[in-house]
Formats: C-alpha cells, structure tokens, sequence
C-alpha cells in the first residue's frame, strides 16, 4: 500500500529524464510518484509532459542542470539555484540515471554520509586507517530553506580522477530539496575553487527511485567517459549497501535509529523533512 | 596488445576483467559510454561488434565479440588453456555458457531495467530484436551473394545456423514479424531443407523445394 503524498510532496519539482536523453519526435513513459507519466521533446525544443491516464492536461515542465524536471502539484517557480553551473569553464555532465530499490530520503542520506567512505569506497573516497569523521558543521537555513554541512573534512587517496595522489578534501553539502543533494568538494585541478557533484532523486515510487546524478567539474583533461565512469563505479558501490537498508523508508522518529556523532547532517536532515511535512519513502513520526 | 573495449557496469564486461586479472594476462582497457551515452551505437563501436555488444577483444587486431570465444582466448593466451578450458571438461562448460546466457537473458536483463528504467516494455525489446534481426539478414545477404549457405564459413551448415534458428523461427509469437528480412526468410528455409530437420510446435516445415524458383516470384 502506497501512501498518498502530501501537498509538501505533489508541489516539488521532480527529475524524470536527462534532457539530452529525450530527441525530438520520441515518446518516452517514466513513472513518477507511482504514476505513470509520459512525455516528449518537440520538433521545437519544447518538453511535453503529462500523466499516461490523462492526455489532455499538459503538467509543468522546466529544464535545468541537464534534466527535465515536473510536477504533479503546484511548484515553485524557479528551481533551487546551482549558480557554478553556469560559470563558463566547467563540463556539467549527466552521468547517468540509476535505477535503485530503496527510498529517495535514503539515498540522499547515504550521499550525505561521510563514515562509509573507507569501507565501501576503498582506495578511492576513503582508506583504512584515515577512518575518522572530523566535527563539521550543520545549519538547517531558512532563509534558503535548505540543510548545509560545511567545513567537511576527510582524507581520500583518489578524491577525483583528476587527483593524483591522497589528499584531505574539504566537502560542502548542501539538501535544496527533500530528495535533492548537492555536493562541494575541493578540486585537485584547481585549490581555490570546488567541483560540483549532485544526485537528483525521481522516487517512481516510495522504495524506488531513479538517481540522476550531475556533475559539473574543473577538469579539462578528462574525458566524458572517464568521468562519467568515475562517478558510475562509485555509485555502483553504493547501490548494493542501498538495497540493503532496513527498513527501505527513511524513519523520522529522532528514536527510530541510533545517530553517532558523524550522522549530524542525517540528524538535521531528517528533522528538516519532518517540519516540511514530507510523507512519501519516510516513515513519519508518531504524532 | 590486448584491448578490452569495456563498460565498467557490465556484468559481462566483468567475466572478461576477471578472467584478465585470474590469469595476470598484459591488457589496456578502451571505456565504452555504454550508459547513459549509448556509446555502443556509434559507427566506430559498430565496425567492431556489428550488433553493439559489449565486451568486445581487439588482439592485434583479432577482434572477438562472444564471450565464450572471448574467455576461450585469454585462457589460450595466457598459456593456461588447459587449467581454464580442460579439452576433457568442454562439453560441461559450454553447458555453463549456455546457463550464464540464459542468466543474462533473465536476471541480468531484470538489473538493467531497473538500473536504466529503459526497456521495460515490450516494445523496446522488440526494437532490440529487429536490431538483431537486421544484423542477421545483412549478414545472411551478403554470405549469399559470395555463395555461401550458412552462418559460418563453410560448405556444411554448423552449429551457428543450430544455435541462432529456435529463437529466429519462434520470434513472430514475440510479436515480431520478419517480413522484412527476405534473406532470413531464405535462410530458415534452408535449415528447414537440411535432411533430418524436426519441427516443433509453432515451426513450420520448408514447403516443397523450389530453390529453381526466382527470388521474388515466390
């Protein structure tokens, strides 16, 4: 039995599609909310989209970041800004979207997580003995009204395939949107600035979704493939640990699961949905 | 050298990179952008694998695209055919060849839906299947007009024409038609014409020959 999403839910802005994913002329079907949606790209450029049970009624459509972007309620107008992605010297990338059975809110949590790197991203993210999670900081903002986690700070042998050799990279995470995170790390190309890495959940229903992940990088000497690849190994990593969690929805109830210290931004994060009143792929608290 | 032209997320791709590690064997690995760039489809992919499979093994220009044959040559290569592929032990292993393709076809097909969100309908694996289908009436197409019978080289018909005919004959309950594949069309009858041919249910037997009849007056 599915529940139905709240109005905090329906109004969000969803990722269904790379926008270079949809050719003119190719009608494409997605499931969004556990509804069927279908959608197409005209001979103009302009995105169609609309609920596979209703042709008639034409439903919001943007695209931004290298996706196509929807709506089953009443959106905001404009998305949550990524303003380095319109700096002229990045590669913003659609790395892929990945299918995974588990809930949107957990999958964003184990983005926002630094504790595993060691384990299941071995000698990439992370490497025993560098194992420690250092204290960093976490603001829900609301005049953003997003989560922030700054000063992040974890020693990685291959923070990026730009990176030659072990260094202790500095990461900022930012959660714009219930089902939306991204990320900041320092860039081994350039010190001064940071490479952009984000995961745009689609919950096709509330313990599936599709993973878009974007990137938008300071490297010019990668190719897309390689990086692509990079970002393909590390969330096919993941994917299994997903798949794994018990149980899949994601539990608000600050006494469900036992938080370390390294959990502030899950602990934050799960509060923060809590007050938005996000009902779908968690399991809110008793009232 | 060695090449593997490869996609980090393939579970066949993965066979090959194993088997290269088991036997220490010297290799470069090409990444393919399988997904999402559908990389496979590009002309350059598809002069070395006409169907856009991957694992494709380019040794100096040997280019093998089976993976059986792949395996088969990194074990011969390496000097260890007799650990990896025993003469005494053939049989069971094509066995397991098969089973690994049936898996592919049932389990490995299911975490691609869900991996991708792509082709989970009928319609996409139809289109996949005229794809195979066009590579195969190509292919029968041009072996006629150099005056070959069959799949493979030769005089006689092999275990090529054995293994591809179910699923091509079968395939119209599949909702696909071969209509457009004349050259297939000749080519079943032919199989069909090969002395001890059975039939089963939903194959036809090859109607009275009438090979002196002329393409296109049939």
């Amino acid at each position: 039995m599915s529940t139905t999403p709240s109005a905090a839910v329906l109004n969000l802005w969803y990722p269904i599609s790379a926008g270079e994913d949809a050719k003119p002329g190719q009608r494409r079907s997605t499931v969004l909310l556990d509804q069927g949606l279908n959608y197409e790209r005209g001979a103009d450029g302009g995105l169609t989209v609309w609920r596979a049970t209703d042709g008639a009624t034409a439903l919001p459509v943007i695209e931004r970041y290298g996706f196509i972007w929807t709506s089953l309620g009443t959106p905001p107008a404009e998305l949550f800004p990524i303003p380095e992605y319109a700096e002229s010297d990045r590669f913003n990338i659609c790395a892929g979207s990945i299918g995974v059975n588990v809930s949107a809110p957990r999958a964003i949590e184990n983005f926002l997580d630094m504790g595993h790197f060691p384990y299941v991203h071995t000698g990439i993210l992370g490497e025993e003995p560098h194992t420690e999670v250092k204290e960093y900081d976490v603001e829900i903002s609301g005049e953003r009204d997003e989560v922030l986690a700054t000063r992040c700070r974890f020693f990685q042998p291959q923070a990026a395939l730009s990176a030659s050799e072990g260094i202790e990279v500095e990461y900022v995470y930012r959660v714009p949107h219930p089902y939306v995170a991204v990320l900041y790390k320092s860039c081994p190309a350039q010190p001064s600035r940071m490479d952009v890495i984000a995961i745009f959940c689609q919950p096709m229903g509330e313990e599936m979704v599709r993973a878009h992940l974007m990137l938008s990088m300071l490297d010019d000497v990668n190719t897309l493939t390689s990086m692509r690849r990079f970002q393909q190994t590390i969330f096919g990593q993941d994917r299994p640990i997903l798949e794994n969690q018990y149980p899949k929805k994601l539990p608000l109830d600050p006494r469900a699961e036992t938080p370390i210290r390294a959990d502030k931004s899950a602990i934050a994060y799960r509060r923060w949905l809590s007050q938005k009143g996000i009902n779908y792929g968690v399991i809110p608290e008793a009232a | 050298m060695i090449i593997l032209y490869d996609f980090e997320l393939s579970a066949e791709c993965y066979a090959v990179r194993l088997l290269l590690g088991f036997t220490g064997l010297a290799h470069e690995i090409r990444p393919v952008d399988m997904f999402p760039g559908r990389e496979q489809d590009e002309a350059w992919f598809r002069a070395l694998s006409p169907d856009g499979t991957l694992p494709v093994l380019d040794d100096d220009g040997l280019v093998l695209t089976a993976l059986p044959a792949i395996l088969a040559h990194i074990a011969a290569r390496s000097g260890g055919l007799g650990r990896w592929w025993p003469a005494a032990a053939r049989d069971e292993i094509a066995r397991w060849f098969a089973h690994a393709e049936s898996l592919a076809d049932s389990a490995l097909r299911a975490r691609w839906i869900i991996t991708t969100g792509d082709g989970h309908s009928l319609p996409v694996l139809q289109a996949r299947a005229h794809a195979l289908l066009r590579t195969l009436d190509r292919h029968v197409w041009f072996a006629e007009k150099s005056g070959a019978d069959w799949l493979a080289a030769g005089a006689h018909p092999s275990l090529a024409d054995v293994a591809v005919f179910p699923a091509v004959a079968l395939c119209e309950e599949g909702g696909i038609s071969r209509q457009d594949y004349p050259a297939i069309r000749r080519w079943l009858d032919r199989v069909r014409r090969i002395p001890g041919f059975h039939v089963m249910s939903g194959v036809f037997p090859a109607g009275p020959a009438r090979a002196d009849v002329p393409f296109g007056s049939q």
